[in-house]
C-alpha cells in the first residue's frame, strides 16, 4: 500500500517539497541549537520549559482526540464515523511523534536520550509519559495498518486488531492524563497543582482535536476530492461544542477557586496571566485574545443556525483552534513557572531559532499526515472503483 | 555508565570505596577522589555523618560574610560567570527574606530583617521532589542525606526545575567553560546541558574539609553538621534559636534552618 505516496498530482508534490525544505531549515537550525546549547532559546533559570514542552503538551491533545471517532463507531456503533477511524488514528501517529521530537528538541543532552531506558525510574512521571506515549504510538501504526489493510483487501478487521482497538481507547485517554500529571503532581507549582489538570486537558483535547482533524478534512475536500459525510460533521460538531463547553467551564472552576479563596500562591499565577505582575504583562494580550477567541467560537458552536452552517463553523473550529492553542500551547506551561519560586517574574519569549525549530518539527508531522492520509485516500479510491 | 561509579557516588562520603578506583574517575561529577596537591589522596579524614544539616544564623551574616560565602562557593565549584541573569549558575546566594519566605513576608517584618539579605542554596530535602521527579536517577539523595547530582547522567531535561520548589537548581544553557576565569582543578567543570545545584560540598566532605561557603564565615553564621548527633552544633543551634525552614508546608522537609 505505500506504493500509493509515491503517485500523486503537482499540487500534492509540491506541497510535499515545501515540507522537506521548512524540515530542512528546523533541521540546520536544530543543529546551531545543538551546537550552541539551549541559550539560544528564550528559556531561562526561571523558566526552564517553554515553548517546545508546550507544544508536547498541546500534541498529546490532539493525539488522544484521534479516541472521539474510534470511540463512537467501535463502543457505539455510530456508523458514520467507520470512514473516518482511520484518520483518527493516523492523525494521533503524527502528533505522537511531533510530541516525541518536541521532548528530544527540548533535551540539553540529546545524546543520553536512552538514560530513561537504560536506568528506567517508575518514580518519575516522565518514565510513564515515554511509555505511554511510545505504546500509544505503536498500537495506532499498527491499528490504522490493519484498519487500511483490511480496507484494501475488502475483508473483515481481524479480531486480535479489535482487541488492540479496545485497549488504544483507555490508552488515549491515559497519554493525556499522564501528560497533566507531570505537571500536577509539583509542590509549590501552584497553578499546575490542580486535581482538575487532567480533566483540562481532556477538555481541551476533545474539542481542539476533532476540530483539527475536521478543517483537514475540509481541506481534503478541496484539494482531494474527499467526502465527508455531513452526519460525521453534524456529530463531531456537537462533540466539539460540548468538550469547548467544558473546558471553557473547567478554566472558570479554576479561577473561582483561585480568587474566591484569595490565597496567594493561587492568585498569582492567574493575575499575571490577565493583567501582569510585578509590572510585567507579556502574556496579557495573548490571553485575552484567547478568551475573545474562545468566547466567539463558543457563541457561533452553540447557535444551532451558526453550527450548521458551513461558512461560519468553520470559523468556529479556527478560532477554536487559535484559543485553545494560546491557552495550552503557550500560556500553560511557561505562567506556571511566574512568579518563580522567590516570588520574581522572569518573562519568557521564544526566540527565532526556537520558533524556527518548532516549525520544522511541526513540518514533520504534516510530512508524516500527508503521507499517510494520501495512501489513506489512495487505498479508498482503489476500492471505490473496483 | 558502568554501575562501580554510581556506586561510587553513592559512598562517596566513606573513605574507603575511593581507595579501589582509579583517579580517572574526576570525571564522575565530584572530585572526590582527586588526590591532593601533595599527591596523596587524604580518604581517612573523611567527615562523615548521618544527616547533614545546615543552620543559616542570618542575624551574623553581614554583606561582608555573604560575600565571602558565595565567592568561596563559586570557586571551589567552578561556578561560570554569566553575566545574562537567565543563564546564570548559581548555587547559594544572597536574597531578601520576602523573596526567600515569600509567604511570611508582609508589611510588619522588622526593618533589619526586611533590609538584609540571607543566604539561600538547595535545602537538601527529606523529601525531595526533584529526586522524585528525575528520569535517569541523575539527581539523588545519599544516605547521608546530601542530594547530590550526577552530571554525566543528566540528559538536560529540566523537569527536576520545575520540581524544585526553591529555585535551588540552574541549568548550563551555554558552555560553562567559555565564562571561567580560572579552574579550580579538585572538582570538574561541566559541559553545557546539564542542571546544577549545591551538593552540600560532598567532595570537601570525602577530604575531611568543611564546606566551602561554611569555612568562609568565620563567626559561625553558618553552622553545618549532624543532625543524627545530639551534641553537634547544628542541633546544639536548633535547641537554643527558633528556626525556619522555607515552605514547610510542602512536605519537602528542607535541611537548611533559619534563625532570624
Amino acid at each position: 500500500m505505500l506504493e500509493k505516496a509515491l503517485h500523486g498530482s503537482k499540487i500534492y508534490w509540491a506541497w510535499v517539497m515545501a515540507l522537506l525544505g521548512v524540515i530542512g531549515i528546523g533541521f540546520f537550525t536544530y543543529l546551531y541549537q545543538y551546537s550552541q546549547g539551549l541559550g539560544v532559546t528564550g528559556l531561562s533559570r526561571d523558566v526552564s520549559w517553554g515553548f517546545y514542552i508546550a507544544q508536547l503538551t498541546y500534541l498529546v491533545g490532539v493525539a488522544a482526540s484521534g479516541v472521539m471517532l474510534v470511540l463512537p463507531y467501535y463502543l457505539h456503533d455510530h456508523k458514520t464515523f467507520g470512514k473516518l477511524t482511520i484518520l483518527g488514528e493516523f492523525m494521533a501517529v503524527s502528533a505522537v511523534l511531533m510530541c516525541m521530537m518536541f521532548v528530544l528538541v527540548d533535551l540539553g543532552q540529546p545524546k543520553r536520550m536512552l538514560n530513561v531506558i537504560l536506568f528506567p525510574t517508575p518514580n518519575s512521571i516522565l518514565f510513564w509519559d515515554m511509555f505511554v506515549l511510545s505504546g500509544y504510538l505503536g498500537l495506532n501504526i499498527v491499528i490504522g495498518w490493519m484498519v487500511l489493510h483490511a480496507e484494501n483487501k475488502r475483508g473483515e478487521l481481524a479480531k486480535w486488531v479489535k482487541i488492540l482497538i479496545y485497549i488504544s481507547i483507555p490508552w488515549a485517554i491515559s497519554i493525556h492524563t499522564v501528560t497533566a500529571f507531570l505537571y500536577s503532581g509539583l509542590p509549590g507549582r501552584h497553578f499546575w497543582l490542580t486535581a482538575i489538570l487532567a480533566p483540562r486537558f481532556l477538555a481541551s483535547a476533545f474539542c481542539a482535536g476533532p476540530a483539527i482533524l475536521l478543517l483537514i478534512m475540509f481541506v481534503m475536500r478541496k484539494v482531494a476530492n474527499f467526502h465527508v459525510p455531513d452526519k460525521a460533521v453534524n456529530t463531531l460538531s456537537v462533540i466539539i461544542t460540548y468538550a469547548m463547553i467544558l473546558n471553557v467551564f473547567f478554566l472558570l472552576l479554576e479561577m473561582f477557586t483561585a480568587f474566591y479563596s484569595n490565597i496567594p500562591g493561587h492568585l498569582h499565577a492567574f493575575e499575571y496571566m490577565f493583567v501582569g505582575s510585578h509590572g510585567k504583562w507579556a502574556m496579557a494580550p495573548w490571553m485575552w485574545t484567547s478568551v475573545l477567541l474562545g468566547v466567539f467560537s463558543l457563541v457561533l458552536l452553540i447557535v444551532p443556525k451558526w453550527r450548521k452552517n458551513p461558512k461560519t463553523f468553520v470559523v468556529a473550529l479556527i478560532t477554536l483552534v487559535a484559543s485553545t492553542w494560546i491557552e495550552k500551547g503557550m500560556a500553560l506551561v511557561v505562567v506556571g513557572f511566574i512568579p518563580n519560586p522567590l516570588d520574581q517574574v522572569t518573562e519568557y519569549t521564544p526566540t527565532l531559532p526556537e520558533l524556527t525549530i518548532s516549525l520544522g518539527v511541526y513540518a514533520v508531522g504534516l510530512l508524516v499526515l500527508t503521507l499517510l492520509f494520501k495512501i489513506a485516500l489512495g487505498v479508498r479510491a482503489e476500492t471505490a472503483n473496483a | 555508565m558502568d554501575s562501580a561509579r554510581r556506586n561510587f557516588l553513592k559512598i562517596a562520603g566513606l573513605a574507603a570505596a575511593g581507595l579501589t578506583l582509579k583517579p580517572a574517575g574526576n570525571a564522575f561529577g565530584m572530585g572526590v577522589i582527586v588526590p591532593e596537591p601533595d599527591g596523596a589522596a587524604n580518604f581517612d579524614s573523611a567527615i562523615e555523618a548521618k544527616r547533614w544539616a545546615m543552620v543559616v544564623d542570618t542575624r551574623k551574616l553581614n554583606a561582608q560574610t555573604r560575600k565571602a560565602a558565595v565567592a568561596a562557593c563559586r570557586k571551589a565549584h567552578n561556578l561560570p560567570d554569566i553575566k545574562n541573569p537567565k543563564h546564570e549558575i548559581k548555587w547559594i546566594w544572597e536574597a531578601g527574606f520576602k523573596n526567600a519566605f515569600p509567604d511570611l513576608a508582609g508589611p510588619h517584618v522588622p526593618p533589619q530583617v526586611e533590609r538584609e539579605p540571607m543566604l539561600v542554596l538547595c535545602n537538601h530535602c527529606d523529601n525531595p521532589p526533584c529526586v522524585r521527579v528525575c528520569p535517569t536517577k541523575a539527581t539523588f539523595k545519599r544516605k547521608d542525606g546530601i542530594v547530590v547530582m550526577d552530571f554525566h547522567r543528566c540528559i538536560g531535561c529540566r523537569y527536576c526545575m520545575a520540581a524544585c520548589p526553591y529555585g535551588s537548581r540552574s541549568f548550563n544553557y551555554v558552555d560553562p567553560r567559555l565564562h571561567l576565569a580560572q579552574t579550580n582543578v579538585d572538582f570538574p567543570t561541566r559541559t553545557k546541558g546539564v542542571v546544577e545545584k549545591c551538593n552540600f560540598c560532598a567532595e570537601r566532605l570525602a577530604r575531611g574539609q568543611m564546606p566551602a561557603c561554611v569555612e568562609a564565615c568565620r563567626n559561625n553564621e553558618l553552622i553545618f553538621g549532624d543532625l543524627s548527633d545530639p551534641n553537634s552544633s547544628v542541633n546544639q543551634a536548633l535547641r537554643q534559636n527558633f528556626t525556619l525552614v522555607r515552605k514547610p508546608e510542602l512536605g519537602t522537609q528542607p535541611q537548611v534552618y533559619y534563625i532570624i
